[in-house]
């Protein structure tokens, strides 16, 4: 990938987080705590709260795709490469004021690392001993990046595989490309 | 010459080592800057997320007066945390203790800390000791609600009366509060809707009032 796109990115989501309209980081915070608390009162098993934060995270994402697609100056996703430094450099920024990096490829370049020190989600939040190992707190960020993805034909599996709530140095989510979906409806409905 | 006693020889400063983020999220939880906050995200951020409690609680009840509990639940939770985050925050060392002034608070500091700016208006109910509202015309939350019709009065702002009761209740003020729609009319403009939470507080609370007012 050049330099000069990621500084174009870069850019972009600098720009599409600084006018757009502000609310209070900590109610944000705050009320997916209070979110996240409810489910897992309705679910109790961690993995089945891990589950239901991803289901929850791509209804998010595949209403979320349409703005960030109108906001953000990005005009297409062509290939699993660029869309997941798009997501880290440009959608991150945009949605929760942070810089992700991607990395870890592997060496079949369909599966990579979104990895990103500070998490506005979990600010404040401490797993109590029986969760630290069980629950991904942060898991709807998943579904948000899977359902989005989902929406311009790129089917892919995330997941969590560091968290700094679990005493992890940073936090990664694994994205793991599927397929490519063919484009279903017709360029011009009048022809 | 005083001036010296102000001004450090360059060699003792002391040297400003950088805390890395993932140091930080080494440290306990406790021992971690409060003030280190991230001030603002995007609005559609917010907006989703509520959105989709919203969806989620209302699969889960029957009724729209269960789904506004459930809503004032959800906000009770980010009441009590964000009365408590703002006194650190603000280094607020005064405890409100007055019903007024904890009124006050909320419709203008918890406001501003949350919404970004104060609540519209706080009234007392005619003729009753111990009902009081608050008045906003737009409230944050239902900037991207719509309530289909089927829905009746549903006003997902039960979640901002929940914090509204989450932080009375963390204050010591023992209350109802629940989120209504009011139609307004006044001779400059269109009719309109506003909403309004009101605010009954505790008998216990009505009790203490009265002694402190002597």
């Amino acid at each position: 990938m050049s330099s000069s796109r990621a500084s174009t990115w870069n850019k972009l989501g600098d720009a599409a987080y600084a006018k757009s309209e502000k609310v209070s980081a900590d109610l944000v915070a705050l009320t997916y705590g209070s979110f996240v608390r409810e489910i897992i009162k309705d679910f109790e098993e961690p993995d089945q709260v891990n589950k239901e934060l991803e289901k929850l995270g791509y209804n998010i994402g595949i209403r979320l795709i349409e703005d960030f697609l109108a906001k953000s100056g990005i005009s297409n996703c062509s290939s699993f490469e660029e869309s997941a430094e798009i997501i880290s450099r440009v959608a991150f920024k945009m949605f929760l004021g942070i810089r992700a990096t991607v990395s870890n490829w592997n060496s079949e370049h369909n599966s990579c690392s979104i990895i990103f020190d500070e998490n506005p989600l979990a600010e404040y939040v401490e797993l109590p001993p029986e969760y630290t190992h069980s629950l991904f707190y942060s898991n709807l960020l998943c579904g948000v990046i899977r359902g989005a993805l989902e929406m311009v034909q790129i089917i892919v599996e995330c997941e969590f595989v560091k968290d700094q709530l679990r005493g992890d140095d940073t936090n990664e989510i694994n994205i793991r490309f599927k397929e490519m979906l063919q484009e279903q409806v017709p360029w011009n409905d009048e022809e | 010459m005083e001036l010296r006693r102000f001004t450090q020889p360059s060699a003792t400063k002391p040297t400003h080592t950088t805390v890395s983020n993932s140091e930080i999220a080494k440290w306990n939880i406790l021992d971690r800057p409060l003030t280190r906050s991230r001030e603002e995200l995007y609005l559609s951020t917010f907006s989703f997320l509520f959105a989709e409690a919203v969806q989620y609680l209302q699969t889960r009840v029957q009724q729209v007066s269960e789904l506004e509990e459930k809503l004032n639940q959800l906000g009770y939770r980010v009441g009590q945390r964000a009365l408590e985050l703002l006194c650190f925050r603000e280094k607020l060392n005064r405890r409100e203790i007055r019903l007024v002034s904890i009124l006050g608070f909320i419709r203008v500091q918890l406001w501003k800390f949350l919404f970004k700016k104060s609540a519209d208006y706080l009234k007392k109910v005619t003729d009753r000791e111990d009902e009081y509202y608050i008045e906003e015309e737009e409230p944050l939350v239902n900037r991207y609600i719509s309530v289909p019709k089927d829905f009746g009065q549903l006003n997902c702002a039960a979640f901002m009366a929940g914090i509204i009761r989450g932080a009375l209740d963390s204050a010591g003020f023992t209350a109802s509060v629940s989120a209504h729609y009011i139609h307004r009319e006044e001779k400059s403009r269109l009719a309109f809707t506003v909403t309004i939470f009101m605010i009954r507080l505790d008998e216990s609370v009505m009790n203490r009032e009265r002694k402190l007012a002597g």
